[in-house]
């Protein structure tokens, strides 16, 4: 990769994160520590029912109040315009219903005013002045009643052979239905932006996005103006899991009113309502109808997921996305279908269509092994697929089998009695379950610079973010990897879209997408900078850039060595630049990761207590970067798996269709006490034909099975198959008493 | 903005003067309940006087052999208080069960005491709710009841849990709350401290307005007992009880000379169980025994939509802290 020395190699070294010191010290700035002078802050007004309309909205009273400066409102807004929200263009949103567009109520928290004032709590306060009349109507609760009420809209999918003539010949069979609630996303830091427009009309906006250059251009649609004119700044995101992958309408509002009042306006969207107006994962029914020969192979299977989906836009959560090429089976198909309720458009969540698909999947895997009367690790080493099946392609790299093995082997899945509940210790019935992982990889398109300067230091940017997750650290290692300059004399500038166009921090692509194109523009960097050694006033003047070489932040020619920052001075100029520009992954391969995951459970039935004790994970996400953030993401997604299987899920009222549980209190994610001892095996093999880092992102695997890992352990240890996340207690407790009445 | 007047009290008399007895007016303590409660616009004090500056925060040993807990001893505190961890390890044990350490840190015994129900259709601000808006219903009976709500001494109007670990211990102790007014000084048993809801959910305690509660006093330990509290929730920590129990025994030998035994998370107030005491009383101890006692305390609960759970997940509460502590 670069001519340096070898060292012990920055690239997989457990490096720690360069961004930690300023978040440590506090000079990290989020999107609402930015405080531009003059700024007002805006407060929502949020519906409180869940469909029907604005018949009147009385703002006579807030509109008196302290510090109050405008009030905006379906009919007092500026006009907009759409975006086409394509994902192809660059410029999608979730929700493309733009704010205060009609008078219309679609889900419950819905903007229907905002109050601009002078302070947060002067905006509040009238807000909460702001009175709003509607004539409600009916409301879809939920999947059930979308179903009955107005059915459903198809979604694709994906069928080869003929899965319903294999079943039914088929020798053992079986058909069940999962059902996944709604998650909220609930990173720390809520959604927030701050808006400024300057004298020339050219805007600015701090918002806490995964996207910049998406924002930017979906923005540059909505007020209709260049790109060029408008700069999306996102340094630091408290996380996001997604929900903030897109632009949604506070952003446009607050871009909005901003233009308006002609002053800055932040706007911080409220706990509560980062339940409603700014995406979930959504509910899900999926219906697995699986089926084996004599020998335990699967001949059929089908994968039929039905998701819930807003009234406004049509959000498919692609369940299947993963049973298409898991397994190898002849006869299989896999469909998706949405249907509408009246809740917020949801939008992607950690492993979007993989987590809640993995869970229907990967139980149904442990189900049909049991039916077949084979060992769940034996049946799915059995089953696994060689080759991508639904594409007709060969996986560019995949150890699938080793990793099952390996974690395996590292568990002692040998110690399982299969029998259920016949594994106990104490009071504590012992469960053991496994599950298979899986994750697309992909890489797109990806622009960077890479500037070596005359001060010694390099500078590295490229308009893609860190989540929080390390790409910081990640493009810093890169950089030091092929210039040889020592990690902090590197500064890497991400989260601006006025930085060469980077990819959205999702799909675990980010890694993929932007080390290759850092890495050309410092080779790029470098050979400007050879180049300047090598012309008129050059330090090596009688060489040619082919004679030298690079080595810790220098040049090399015949003995002799001059420092970056020498051959600068020498040549007069202030930084040798690079660019570099690299495409999307081709389509020679199937490009996934994989892995396996192996959890036990213990359940104390005396005090109907569940918990995950242990959990080892094999992951195989080809070159592992940097081993310190990498198995923190494993790390986490296992812990958010965690909370997926047994607390998560949103609560609606399915009266008001508002969300209950909606703050940290009472949307119960695992705490550390939950925390279980977590073993990650990295297997670290490289993925040369996917990128020259042979590195395919690790974001979202570590979710994707966990879930039925866990179902899968319960069952074993307590005969019972949970089929409707998250796996609560009283799922669990025998001879539960009803309610009288309902 | 929503203006209120601010006062600081440095005794008990300028807190009482100053707070007069309006009904919108409130002591601030660690202010976990009421801070949190007024950002969601469903308390909305005219009126705060801060009581941090009272002072209320000391621990005292009476000659009687009861323990005398000023309003203002933080629940950390309390809980590390050595007096405490020794004599009322349930207690200890329950304050240690509840919030987080940094609510710990501020949350103060008077506070814990007076904390609001966590019902969110009560913290909503619109939802119809007897307890903020009495009379306009109550969403919670046909909604979203899983966790915390009661199914011990609830009524058509409210079934919210009393959220209280503390409380909890307190009512097994027995314990007097005292209390200066605007009328001066009275006292008032624990167990008459908190109200069921019946047809008044909006009075959930005995306080006139402008009552200030000075200390809580526990009664002496039950000589040569053991006491232990067990909260049992989805997750591990940092989530208020679905059924807990506070159990103090008195053994002699095998045999169960006396026992309190007060429950959390299944009733509308700190839930005092006489009927399991009785049950226990003279019993020799086995998980038999224990099941049959705790069944006693859920003769008449009544199981709403989604919390019918609690019932057999309120008398395991009760048999394992039993049988771990006799077995201890
Ligand atoms: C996220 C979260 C989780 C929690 N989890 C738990 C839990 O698991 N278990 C648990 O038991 N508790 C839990 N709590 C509640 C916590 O224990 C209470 O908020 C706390 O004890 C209240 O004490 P404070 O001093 O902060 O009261 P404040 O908020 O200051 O006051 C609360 C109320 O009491 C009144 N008041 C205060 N002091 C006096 C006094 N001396 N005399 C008369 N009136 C007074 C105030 O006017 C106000 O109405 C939790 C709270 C939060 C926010
Ligand atoms: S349970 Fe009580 S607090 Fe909750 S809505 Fe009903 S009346 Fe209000």
């Amino acid at each position: 990769m670069s001519d340096k020395d070898t060292k012990e190699p920055i690239i997989g070294a457990g490096v720690l994160r360069i961004d930690g010191p300023d978040k440590l010290a506090g000079r990290a700035n989020y999107a609402a520590d930015n405080l531009p002078a003059n700024m007002a802050y805006g407060y929502g007004v949020f519906s409180t029912i869940a469909k029907g309309k604005v018949t009147r909205l009385n703002i006579d009273e807030a509109k008196r109040m302290p510090g109050v400066i405008d009030i905006f409102h379906h009919g007092h807004f500026p006009s907009l315009y759409r975006t086409p929200s394509s994902f192809v263009q660059g410029n999608k949103v979730e929700e493309t219903r733009l704010p205060f567009e009609d008078e219309r109520v679609y889900y419950e928290g819905q903007f229907v005013a905002l109050v601009v004032a002078d302070s947060f709590e002067n905006a509040r306060a009238a807000a909460r002045h702001v009175k709003v009349e509607y004539a409600a109507e009916a409301a879809v609760a939920n999947l059930a009643q979308g179903l009955d009420d107005n059915g459903t809209q198809a979604g694709g999918g994906h069928s080869r052979g003929d899965a319903a003539s294999a079943f039914d010949s088929a020798d053992t069979t079986i058909d069940v239905t999962y059902h996944t609630p709604v998650e909220t996303h609930n990173p720390m830091e809520m959604h927030a932006s701050v808006a400024y427009w300057d004298a020339q009309g050219d805007l600015t906006i701090y918002d806490a996005s995964q996207g910049v250059v998406v924002e930017r251009n979906a923005l540059s649609k909505i007020f209709a103006i260049a790109p060029e004119r408008i700069t999306v700044h996102a340094p630091y995101i408290g996380s996001g899991f997604g929900s903030k992958l897109w632009t949604w309408p506070h952003a446009i509002a607050t871009a909005a009113v901003s233009r308006e009042l002609g002053r800055p306006v932040q706007l911080v969207v409220p706990r509560q309502q980062m339940f409603t107006t700014t995406g979930h994962r959504p509910e899900t029914r999926q219906r697995m109808r699986l089926a084996t020969d004599g020998n335990g192979k699967l001949v059929s299977l089908r994968h039929e997921a039905i998701n819930t989906t807003s009234f406004t836009d049509q959000y498919v959560e692609t369940c299947g996305s993963v049973t298409k090429s898991l397994y190898s089976c002849p006869d299989l198909t896999v469909g998706h279908e949405t249907t509408q309720v009246n809740r917020g458009t949801p939008t992607s969540m950690r492993a979007p269509g993989a987590a809640p698909g993995l869970f229907a999947l990967e139980s149904a895997i442990d189900e049909m092994a049991e039916a077949a009367g084979v060992d769940p690790v034996q049946f799915r080493l059995d089953n696994y697929a060689e080759r991508d099946e639904s594409q007709d392609l060969d996986f560019s790299s995949n150890h699938i089998v080793e990793a099952t093995k390996q974690a395996a082997e590292r568990f002692g899945w040998h110690d399982r009695n299969p029998e259920v509940g016949s594994m106990r210790e104490g009071r504590e019935i012992v469960g053991y379950g496994m599950a298979a992982c899986n994750w697309e990889a992909l890489k797109r398109p990806c622009d960077a610079r890479v500037s070596l300067r005359a001060d010694g230091t390099v500078f590295a940017s490229c308009a893609t973010q860190d989540i929080g997750t390390g790409t910081y650290t990640i493009v810093a290692q890169a950089v030091s990897d092929v210039t040889g300059v020592p990690l902090d004399r590197i500064n890497v500038k991400l989260g601006d879209s006025s930085y060469p166009d980077g990819p959205i921090s999702g799909g675990s692509w980010a890694t993929a997408t932007t080390l290759p194109a850092i890495a050309g523009a410092a080779r790029n960097a470098l050979d400007e900078l050879k180049r300047y050694a090598t012309g008129g006033n050059g330090i090596f003047a009688e060489a040619s850039a082919d004679d030298l070489s690079v080595a810790d932040g220098a040049l090399r020619y015949d003995g002799k060595q001059a420092s970056f920052a020498e051959v600068l001075d020498a040549a007069r100029y202030g930084s040798a630049d690079g660019e570099a520009h690299t495409e999307a992954a081709d389509s020679k391969y199937s490009y996934r990761s994989f892995g396996a995951h192996f959890v036990e459970v213990r359940w104390d039935p005396g005090i109907s207590h569940l918990r995950v004790a242990r959990v080892v994970s094999a992951i195989d996400v080809g070159k592992v970067i940097n081993a310190t953030t990498a198995r923190n993401q494993v790390e986490g997604a296992v812990v958010m798996g965690i909370g997926m299987g047994l607390f998560e899920a949103t609560e609606y009222d399915e009266r008001s269709g508002r969300p209950v549980n909606n703050d940290y209190a009472e949307y119960v994610v695992p705490v550390h006490a939950d925390q279980p001892e977590i073993d990650v095996i990295l297997l670290d093999y490289p993925d040369l034909a996917f990128n020259e880092y042979g590195a395919r992102g690790i974001g979202e695997i570590g979710i994707t099975g966990l879930a039925a890992a866990i179902g899968n352990a319960v069952h074993h240890a307590t005969g019972k198959r949970i089929r409707e996340l998250p796996i609560t207690l009283d799922k669990l407790m025998d001879d539960v008493p009803q309610a009288q009445s309902a | 903005m929503r203006h209120f007047d601010y006062a600081r009290a440095e005794s008990p008399q300028q807190a009482v003067a100053a707070h007069g007895s309006e009904r919108d007016a409130a002591f601030l303590a660690g202010g976990t309940t009421l801070l949190d409660l007024v950002k969601l616009d469903v308390m909305q004090p005219q009126k705060v006087v801060d009581i941090n500056g009272v002072d209320l925060d000391t621990i005292e040993r009476l000659d009687d052999g009861r323990l005398r807990i000023g309003a203002m001893v933080t629940n950390t505190a309390l809980a590390r208080d050595e007096r405490v961890v020794n004599d009322y390890a349930v207690l200890s044990q329950a304050l240690l069960a509840g919030a987080s350490t940094q609510l710990r840190n501020k949350a103060t015994t008077g506070g814990n005491v007076m904390q609001r129900v966590r019902c969110p259709y009560f913290r909503d601000g619109v939802s119809a709710c007897n307890k903020r808006e009495p009379g306009s219903g109550c969403a919670a009976i046909d909604g979203v009841n899983r966790t915390v709500h009661a199914v011990l001494g609830t009524s058509d109007n409210c079934i919210a849990t009393h959220p209280s670990d503390m409380c909890v211990a307190m009512a097994a102790i027995g314990a007097t709350v005292e209390v200066q007014g605007p009328e001066g000084r009275r006292e008032i048993d624990f167990a008459d401290f908190h109200l069921l809801p019946g047809d008044t959910p909006a009075r959930e305690h005995a306080l006139e307005p402008g009552e200030l509660i000075t200390h809580v006093t526990l009664d002496a330990p039950l000589e040569g007992s053991r006491s232990a509290y067990l909260k049992l929730r989805d997750r591990q920590s940092y989530q208020f009880a679905l059924a807990s129990s506070a159990v103090i025994v008195r053994m002699d030998g095998n045999t169960i000379r006396e026992a309190r035994v007060a429950m959390g998370g299944v009733g509308t107030k700190p839930w005092r169980a006489p009927e399991v005491e009785a049950a226990l009383k003279g019993k020799v101890a086995s998980e038999a025994v224990f099941a049959e006692a705790a069944k006693r305390a859920f003769e008449n609960a009544v199981a709403y939509s989604q919390n019918g759970y609690k019932i057999p997940l309120g008398q395991q509460a009760i048999v394992r802290n039993l049988t771990d502590l006799i077995a201890a």
